[in-house]
């Protein structure tokens, strides 16, 4: 009746997964009942879940991001501990089977739940308000992408407590990922939750391309959009063009297990070279959708807090759009090791090296923007001073791995694990908070705390430093990656090192929980009632914090680069318009969430073969496609005197809110 | 929102770069365009694992052995003319003749029906031979690629139905419009990608 | 004071292993590579960092010293600088790259002309095993080599991907199911190293180690004629013993090997389901094309 699945399932005996459980079960009933209690559910669903307003839908996108963070930096910590201790005679407290679902889990949710979502929240919030748009080309779409999104996140945290998780690694290469070397469940959980969360992403990259080409503002030509739109449209591109190859290699790997088919296989035909290759096809321009965006948002901070323009942005956007190309041309440095040949690893070893010229290019831009500006040390400011000096570090020892020699005695060792984790850190994690906290008081009405704030950027820093500058030097000393036992007690004092710098990172991550806490608390001292507080260049610095609903009562006429900046320079602020007409807005819809509802019991009955329940589902799904597909009474109009009304209860631009605190 | 201009095909004025939001036809039909190519990215994916697994029978049936060139040409001559009646049916839509479209709308549904009956049975002959999906990675790959397409197609068909229901209930307006010219280039997608599968892998493959 | 720590690690560590403790050919000339690369990428990256540092220093807005312009968007001669510095390095790293892939191609042979030690690996779960196809022996999770002879490695899978990595000695590469590389490598002298698998293949892998012992062509011999008198054969059954998933399998040699047992291996692989034993009737090997 319930397929393969039992009490037998449920982990009764582990106590590590039983006290996750616990825990979250009971965060999760304590904000059930604070929302019952204090009647917040009518809101909840009219403002937040069945919202289509792209503002919403990146707050939210971001929340999941950060509260995933904490799942992933937990099978972090853990990783990091048993490594710490499990040396020589010592077994340390993770037996294989556990370690290595963490460190599976570790890499899939911080990638595809962690950085994903932040860098599609970062986007989602703030490039209609950059390019002059009252909302993104889809909406609807938006808040299902969001949804299922969630979903793929819901059923990868149910994996823990139903059931367990992959133990092939983040990447389920084949023949480990078959049925034959992995008969449970776990490896199902990791397609299902990637495949729902990857319809997601896919429809987002369709979104935000044709949003970027199709909806800006009169007057903004590409030419004329901020460069944090350069790199939007870019990863969205990126997206549309790499994950169906993802989705593709899926199906491929879920048809082997669920069908008996032979695509990857050992016997019959299989190959399992291709699954790699198709793995890293998506892989590689899926590292570029993650640090594009930041690139970004680096160019917006870096020019905002040194209060000049961007340096050189034709070259930016020239770089921007070679990198997006070439991301597509070197996925081989992945597996060197495979044995290709010489002819093919030299080919793709070059494109992999021509490709940090762009990168260089744009290093260089930033450099020269700060060069001779004012430079104020906010803190998205210190994070991209970080940036800087940490990713230049990380993308040498890319480089690095580039050499197909150098990579056959680095690949695969914690050399390369502090490589990634260098740039991914310095740039994925360190552009997103330094987005999140520029960002915020756009989103919120009030800066961030900023004593808070550069404490996290200091714990950030020195733990990244102290966490992964002993894996460098220990992967030159021999020690590969995904270690459950370390055979060498030479190893032990840097792997304490190491374990040292995770808890610094914790430091940080606890500082910026503080940083939101004490801001809400707080938040009247920083209130920012001009919606401009760091004296920014772009448009969406124009509308108030929070924008209104509409974002702009009359589209702005674009003349320039930095829009708004040429706006205060010339016109002393917001011009307001002669007259105001009503605007056209998307109605709400519970299409999102009630799919995404269903997404996630199809995804579980599908992981524990209870087909009468897939059916079921996917029939309610499909339902509720064809009730939307239907339905025309889309819109509502917003009329001229309401907006009228909350334009002129703005008050003045003036102030610099975030200095105060 | 600025008036929709119906001209066929063309999306109506080429906008250039810097007017400001586009129409909402011309928004609707370039974001599925995308989606289109995002699905044949998709099966791109597909192609080159059938690509490097035609080979590999397993000492299994080959291709050589089980093709009927004769029926995957009546398939492909459904197929390409339904993509004809599909047109004309969108000709019709547009200048508002709704009997005419039901016509060719029917024509396009038998069309389609036709092509994936001839290629359930093409399928269901091959796993009675004991050449079906499990017997080797060419056959995994031949009947996920093909049996990709035929979903797509089958889906076609269903969207078709409804599509055809919504037409006949609310009439030809403009956002039912729009959904037509989706399907419509969703339809003549499926022909393209058909192409690819008739030339990579039913005449190299008899080769 | 980040970055002295951060610089006084390695010393700090007082080990010259692994990679930058090169004992053959192979592994000298990647160690090589390795500090040429470094070295002229950080002739742009430690400037980068000092000029980073040193922006965000002078000219921060409590700095009245500093001159700024604040319009300076674009100056032709330092967008050239930008791009042809990076170009640069390029074009010689591609060069370095170019070269060095053929140089040390893994399939390359060291030493032209001499006959090399043949040395089929087969990766197991969760051990190696050694087939001196030559000499008509084999051994579990220790490789014995005459030292300063190059030896010439097949290597397969009888399950999951794997990778063959001896870190003194040279580069890795992957083993895989029903497929062969093959690797060339030389020990300059006498002496033991460490070797693991490098790829992730299961609840064994962390204790997937062998040991390399390189001697003198004498000692070799002496050890082969040792093999060949002592230990169990490795015969159909003998393998679908050593075949059963085990960890931490303390090295053991065989006297005799079944003839073109590595072949067979492959093909056994290629043509039967995970888990039927070796020359199960069941599944008779296939004629493979391609794959």
């Amino acid at each position: 009746m319930l397929g393969k699945l039992s009490w037998e399932a449920i982990p009764f005996n582990e106590p590590l997964p039983m006290i996750s459980m616990g825990v979250v079960l009971a965060v999760i009933l304590v904000v059930l009942a604070v929302v019952t209690f204090k009647g917040w559910w009518s809101y909840l669903w009219r403002e937040w879940l069945t919202s289509v307003d792209h503002k919403r839908i990146g707050v939210m996108y971001v929340i999941l991001g950060l509260v995933m963070l904490l799942r992933g930096f937990s099978d972090a910590i853990m990783m990091r501990t048993q490594q710490a201790i499990a040396v020589g005679a010592a077994q340390g407290y993770l037996p294989p089977e556990h370690y290595d679902q963490v460190f599976t889990a570790h890499g899939t949710i911080m990638i595809f739940f962690v950085a994903m979502p932040f860098v599609i929240g970062l986007m989602n919030f703030a490039v209609p308000l950059q390019i002059g748009a009252r909302d993104v080309a889809f909406p609807v779409l938006n808040s299902i992408s969001f949804w299922l999104t969630a979903a793929g996140a819901l059923l990868i945290n149910l994996s823990l407590v139903i059931g367990n998780f992959a133990r092939t690694g983040w990447m389920g290469y084949p023949p480990l990922s078959e049925l034959a070397f992995s008969p449970g469940v776990g490896v199902d959980y990791y397609l299902w939750s990637l495949q729902i969360a990857g319809i997601g992403t896919l429809l987002t990259g369709v979104n935000f391309v044709t949003t970027i080409l199709k909806l800006r503002a009169p007057g903004m030509r590409l030419l004329r959009m901020p460069v944090f739109c350069w790199t939007s449209l870019a990863a969205n591109l990126l997206i549309v063009a790499a994950f169906p190859i993802l989705t593709a290699t899926f199906v491929m790997l879920l048809l082997d297990r669920y069908v008996g088919m032979h695509f990857f296989t050992n016997n019959a035909g299989g190959n399992q070279m291709m699954y790699v290759n198709l793995f890293w096809a998506w892989g590689h321009p899926e590292v570029y959708i993650l640090i594009l965006p930041l690139f970004g948002v680096f160019s917006e901070v870096i020019a905002t807090f040194s209060g000049k323009s961007l340096f050189s942005y034709r070259s930016m956007v020239w770089a921007t759009m070679g990198i997006c190309v070439l991301s597509f041309m070197v996925w081989l440095h992945h597996f060197f090791t495979m044995g290709a040949g010489a002819d093919v690893n030299a080919f793709f070893g070059i494109m992999s090296t021509i490709i940090a010229v762009p990168t260089g290019v744009k290093v260089f831009n930033w450099l020269f923007t700060m060069f001779r500006g004012q430079i104020v040390f906010s803190t998205p400011m210190l994070f991209s001073i970080g940036f800087i000096v940490t990713f230049v570090i990380g993308g040498l020892t890319g480089v690095l791995l580039a050499v197909p020699p150098v990579d056959f005695v680095l690949h695969n060792s914690v050399f390369l694990v502090a490589h990634f984790h260098n740039v991914i850190i310095g740039g994925v994690v360190f552009g997103s908070i330094a987005g999140y906290n520029y960002w915020f008081p756009k989103a919120f009405g009030f800066t961030l705390d900023e004593r808070l704030g550069k404490a996290s950027f200091w714990c950030w820093l020195i733990g990244f430093y102290l966490a992964f500058t002993p894996l460098y030097i220990l992967g030159m000393l021999g020690m590969t990656r995904r270690l459950q036992h370390i055979p060498d007690p030479n190893w032990q004092p840097l792997l304490l090192v190491a374990e040292a710098g995770a808890v610094v990172i914790f430091c940080g991550i606890l500082c910026q929980l503080a940083q939101l806490y004490v801001s809400i608390r707080t938040r009247e001292r920083r209130r920012d009632p001009s919606g401009d507080p760091w004296n920014g260049r772009t448009l969406e610095w124009s509308t108030s914090s929070p924008p209104p609903a509409y974002n702009f009562a009359a589209l702005p006429r674009v003349e320039a680069i930095d829009a708004f900046w040429q706006l205060k320079e010339k016109a002393g602020g917001r011009p307001a318009p002669a007259e105001y007409q009503s605007v056209e807005m998307p109605r709400n819809s519970p299409i999102g969430f009630i799919t995404s509802f269903f997404m996630v019991v199809t995804g579980f009955a599908l992981v524990w073969h209870i087909w009468w329940m897939v059916i079921c589902s996917l029939i309610a799904v499909v339902t509720m496609i064809l009730v939307h597909g239907w339905s025309e009474n889309r819109h509502y109009e917003i009329p001229a005197s309401e907006i009228a009304q909350i334009e002129t209860a703005r008050p003045d631009p003036g102030g610099r809110a975030w200095q105060r605190s | 929102m600025a008036a929709v201009i119906s001209s066929g095909f063309s999306t109506g004025v080429e906008r250039a770069d810097g007017a400001g939001p586009a129409p909402v036809r011309v928004v609707v039909a370039y974001g599925f365009w995308l989606f289109i190519l995002s699905d044949i990215v998709m099966f791109s994916g597909l192609f080159a694992a059938y690509a490097v697994l035609s080979d590999n029978a397993a000492g299994g049936p080959t291709g050589r052995e089980l093709f009927d060139l004769q029926k995957v040409f009546i398939e492909t001559f459904c197929l390409l003319l339904s993509s004809y009646t599909c047109g004309l049916g969108a000709l019709a839509a547009e200048w508002r003749k709704l009997k005419h479209f039901l016509i060719y709308a029917a024509l396009t549904f038998s069309l389609g029906a036709a092509f994936l009956y001839i290629e359930f049975s093409e399928f269901a002959g091959m796993v009675s031979q004991g050449a079906g999906p499990t017997r080797s990675a060419f056959l995994s790959a031949f009947f996920t690629l093909v049996g990709a397409h035929g979903a797509h197609v089958t889906i076609g068909l269903l969207w078709l139905i409804y599509l055809v229901a919504q037409i006949v209930i609310k009439g030809l307006r403009p956002a039912v419009l729009r959904r037509l010219l989706c399907f419509s280039l969703f339809w003549h997608a499926l022909d393209i990608i058909w192409i690819g599968v008739f030339t990579l892998v039913y005449l190299m493959g008899k080769q | 004071m980040l970055a002295v720590a951060c610089a006084a690690m390695p010393l700090v560590s007082c080990q010259r292993a692994g990679i930058l403790d090169p004992r053959g050919p192979i592994a000298e000339a990647e160690r090589l590579l390795l500090v040429n690369a470094t070295a002229i990428m950080l002739v742009v990256v430690v400037p980068v960092i000092f000029a980073a540092l040193a922006f965000a220093w002078w000219y921060r807005a409590s700095n009245s010293r500093a001159h700024r312009s604040p319009e300076l968007a674009y100056e032709g001669r330092i967008e050239f600088v930008v791009w042809s510095i990076p170009t640069l390095i390029t074009i010689l790293l591609g060069g370095v790259i170019w070269i060095g892939s053929h140089q040390l191609d893994p399939q390359a042979p060291i030493t032209p002309g001499a006959r090399p030690l043949r040395v089929d690996v087969v990766a197991l779960d969760w051990k190696w095993l050694f087939i001196y196809p030559d000499q008509g022996i084999a051994a579990v999770n220790e490789l014995v080599i005459p030292a300063g002879k190059q030896v010439s490695f097949r290597l397969t899978s009888a399950t999951v991907m794997n990778s063959f990595f001896v870190p003194q000695i040279g580069s890795q590469i992957y083993a895989m199911g029903g497929m062969t590389t093959h690797l060339n490598l030389l020990a300059n002298e006498p002496g033991q190293f460490p070797g693991f698998s490098a790829n992730y293949s299961g609840d064994g892998f962390s204790e997937m180690r062998f040991t390399v012992k390189a001697m003198p062509a004498v000692d070799f011999r002496n050890w082969v004629s040792h093999a060949r008198d002592t230990g169990a054969a490795l015969d159909a059954a003998g393998y679908n013993e050593l075949a059963k998933p085990s960890k931490a399998v303390a090295p053991v040699t065989y006297r005799s090997v079944a003839p073109k047992l590595f072949e067979r291996i492959v093909d056994h692989t290629l043509s039967c389901p995970a888990g039927a034993p070796f020359g199960a009737a069941g599944c008779a090997p296939s004629p493979q094309a391609g794959g």
